[in-house]
């Protein structure tokens, strides 16, 4: 394997008009247009160039620890009693999980532009602790936005970034998580837009962040295609991964969606249930509306208010999604389910103790829908699982459930 | 197609005359029952044109002020359709001044633009203001308003290149908006420098009348605008006194006639 090979961005030109199909778009104020005008130009252009990439594949390669390997999970596939369980290992990537795909590309992107100074919002904090990483490697300093609900759910991830040396700013208003610190980031970086990149955490936003957080991101997938041709021997009959905003699913998809035999199983937030209303099942009960930029699906009200989301996990409690999921939804190329909070934590236990790996909470989302599915499936398919991150940062939030009675006794391990 | 609203707005801002004051009104602030008579006292203050904001849960484009200030009016149960009401209300009571709603994009696309267009012309609005809606996106909902009879408000930024600021005004009817600063609605203490090169550069893009808005609050920075623009927006800072006033639509009214010279 070549250096370039290990970690290099994969090459699709940015969509016309930053559409994919009826959706995405540019739908922001015009102070930032201009910005956007000139990260469009500069990205496509850095990651075509040979330098960037050999750089930017080193650095994936020697400090980020890529390529993550993809492991057969033999205790889960017993359990399950169907198809085999392989992992996509992102969360043995530098900061657990795979947010620092996209966050050292473009804080490496943004340092090529000149930018002196980045901004980004995170959720369940694993963004924001990705970003700050890349900006003390990059000595450009950092303020990350984080709603005051999720910086006590997600304490330890506070205290990293700022071990790091990033600023953590408390975002109080609306319903105080990703949502309204990824408002109060574009905010930000309205008000800084000259000398500031917004290093924004998933494949959502105005045009080209949807393509270029996808382009950064796809090397799981493709890291995975070839893995499971060469050690699973043969391609998946099922990719399955959470989606929240979706990076980390359109990063595995991205590998396999030219293979028209491979099934792409995007798994949202259940929450309490999708009849509660205490969910963050964007695709599975949204429908198309404007947020943070972009034209995608919307957990809304009749009047087009942006509603309030639950979720156990805070990197997927938010009422938007990416575009392309919005697309891949339309086009009937991937298809999305919904996975509830004890259906999740009962996942978390289960992966602990048959395989010692904690998942992340929205990574458990992902492993209780491919479990479900492995056990309808013959024993000679592959479900590969896109395990987008550790669990370290859930305990206190798993601990808590637990305690509450929602623990692993409910659905057993 | 030149609509009627446009032609409102154009004749209310009239070049070379006092630099007319356009104060920002939210819809359901500080309650849904005051906005009509917020409207009226703005006009009984000296206003020469009126805008309308429909609150949304995620206003990018907004500081802390008008933040708050839809947070609560939206709790209190204001929707495009209430807000629409308010202005019809407000002109059966004799509201004579044009009026532009300002509202972000998605609400208006769940009510559906054209039907938006066409409820708020006959509700007596006579123009559309999109704050998240730049120029290269605006063709569907500019479309809408022409058809209705609503002025289309383009925004330009100070951060604005020559090619996107021709785009802007060859997008807008009634007036250009034009933005004072470079980041959110917020009340300051001055008028940023940017603010009158912005000025100049959309007066030699444009004939339209031009009006400046973010961060103005004081009536030195409207008076100070003479010869450069047509109108002038005051939103936060009228925002900031009604919040303390014991009688809000008396407010509106005092800080009006102040920042109008009445």
């Amino acid at each position: 394997m070549t250096e370039v090979e290990a970690g290099a961005p994969v090459l699709v030109p940015p969509p016309p008009r930053g559409r994919f199909g009826a959706f995405g778009g540019q739908f922001v104020p015009e102070t930032v247009m201009p910005a956007l005008d000139e990260l469009a130009a500069a990205a496509p252009a850095a990651l075509a160039d040979p330098g960037f990439q050999a750089e930017l594949g080193r650095l994936l390669r020697t400090y980020a620890g890529r390529p993550t390997p993809t492991y057969f999970a033999e205790r889960l596939t017993a359990h399950h009693g169907g198809a085999q369980l392989w992992l996509k290992r992102e969360d043995l990537l530098h900061t657990g999980a795979h947010k620092l795909n996209n966050a050292l590309g473009q804080v490496f992107l943004a340092r090529r532009m000149g930018k002196r100074r980045i901004v980004a919002e995170t959720g369940a904090g694993q963004h924001g602790v990705a970003t700050a990483t890349a900006c003390a490697r990059f000595d450009l300093p950092c303020v990350v936005y984080m709603g005051v609900e999720d910086m006590e759910r997600q304490a330890m991830n506070v205290s990293r970034m700022r071990l790091l040396g990033a600023t953590v700013e408390p975002v109080a208003s609306g319903s105080a998580t990703l949502k309204d610190a990824t408002s109060a980031a574009i905010r930000d970086w309205t008000t800084h837009v000259a000398d500031t990149h917004y290093v924004i955490g998933s494949v959502v936003g105005p045009h080209p962040y949807p393509w270029l957080v996808r382009t950064l991101q796809a090397v799981i997938g493709v890291e995975a295609r070839r893995q499971m041709l060469a050690e699973a021997g043969g391609l998946p009959h099922t990719v399955v991964a959470c989606v929240g905003g979706g990076s980390n699913a359109i990063g595995i998809f991205a590998g396999f969606l030219s293979d028209g035999g491979v099934r792409l199983l995007g798994v949202e937030a259940g929450g309490l249930g999708l009849a509660s209303g205490h969910h963050a099942a964007t695709l599975g009960a949204g429908r198309p509306g404007v947020l943070h930029g972009a034209l995608s699906f919307l957990l809304q009200d009749a009047d087009g208010q942006v509603q309030p989301t639950h979720s156990i996990s805070a990197g997927l409690d938010y009422p938007g999604v990416g575009p392309e999921h919005s697309q891949l939804k339309a086009s009937g190329r991937a298809s999305y389910t919904a996975v509830e909070d004890r259906q999740a934590l009962a996942a978390f236990h289960r992966c602990a103790r048959l395989e010692g790996l904690l998942p992340a909470l929205e990574t458990a989302h992902a492993l209780a829908a491919a479990g479900e599915l492995a056990g309808t499936l013959p024993a000679d398919a592959r479900v590969l699982v896109s395990f987008s991150g550790r669990g370290d940062k859930d305990l206190d939030t798993v601990l808590a459930a637990d305690a509450a009675g929602a623990g692993p006794d409910r659905e057993g391990a | 197609m030149t609509a009627a609203g446009a032609d409102r707005w154009r004749a209310a801002l009239p070049a070379g005359g006092p630099v007319a004051l356009v104060p920002y009104v939210m819809a359901g602030y500080p309650s849904p029952a005051a906005t009509a008579a917020c409207l009226l006292a703005a006009e009984a203050g000296g206003a020469g044109g009126v805008e309308l904001g429909i609150p949304f849960s995620d206003p990018l484009a907004d500081g802390p002020t008008i933040q708050l200030a839809g947070q609560l009016a939206l709790r209190q149960g204001t929707t495009v359709a209430t807000a629409l009401a308010a202005v019809r209300e407000a002109r059966a009571g004799g509201l004579t001044i044009p009026l532009a709603v300002m509202s972000y994009l998605n609400p208006v696309l769940q009510y559906g633009a054209e039907r938006f267009c066409q409820d708020a012309a006959r509700s007596g609005v006579d123009g559309l203001l999109v704050p998240d809606l730049p120029a290269d996106e605006a063709g569907e909902v500019a479309g809408a308003a022409a058809a209705a009879g609503l002025a289309y408000v383009a925004m330009v930024a100070p951060t604005s290149t020559a090619e996107r600021i021709a785009g802007a005004v060859a997008r807008a009817t009634g007036f250009v908006y034009c933005v004072a600063r470079v980041g959110t609605t917020g009340a300051r203490d001055e008028v940023a420098p940017e603010a009158l090169a912005l000025l100049e550069r959309v007066g030699r893009a444009t004939g339209l009348p031009r009006v400046l808005g973010f961060g103005l609050s004081r009536r030195d920075h409207v008076t100070g605008l003479r010869g450069r623009a047509e109108g002038a927006v005051v939103a936060s800072a009228l925002l900031d006194r009604v919040a303390v006033a014991p009688d809000p639509v008396r407010a509106v009214r005092e800080v009006v006639a102040e920042l109008a010279g009445r």
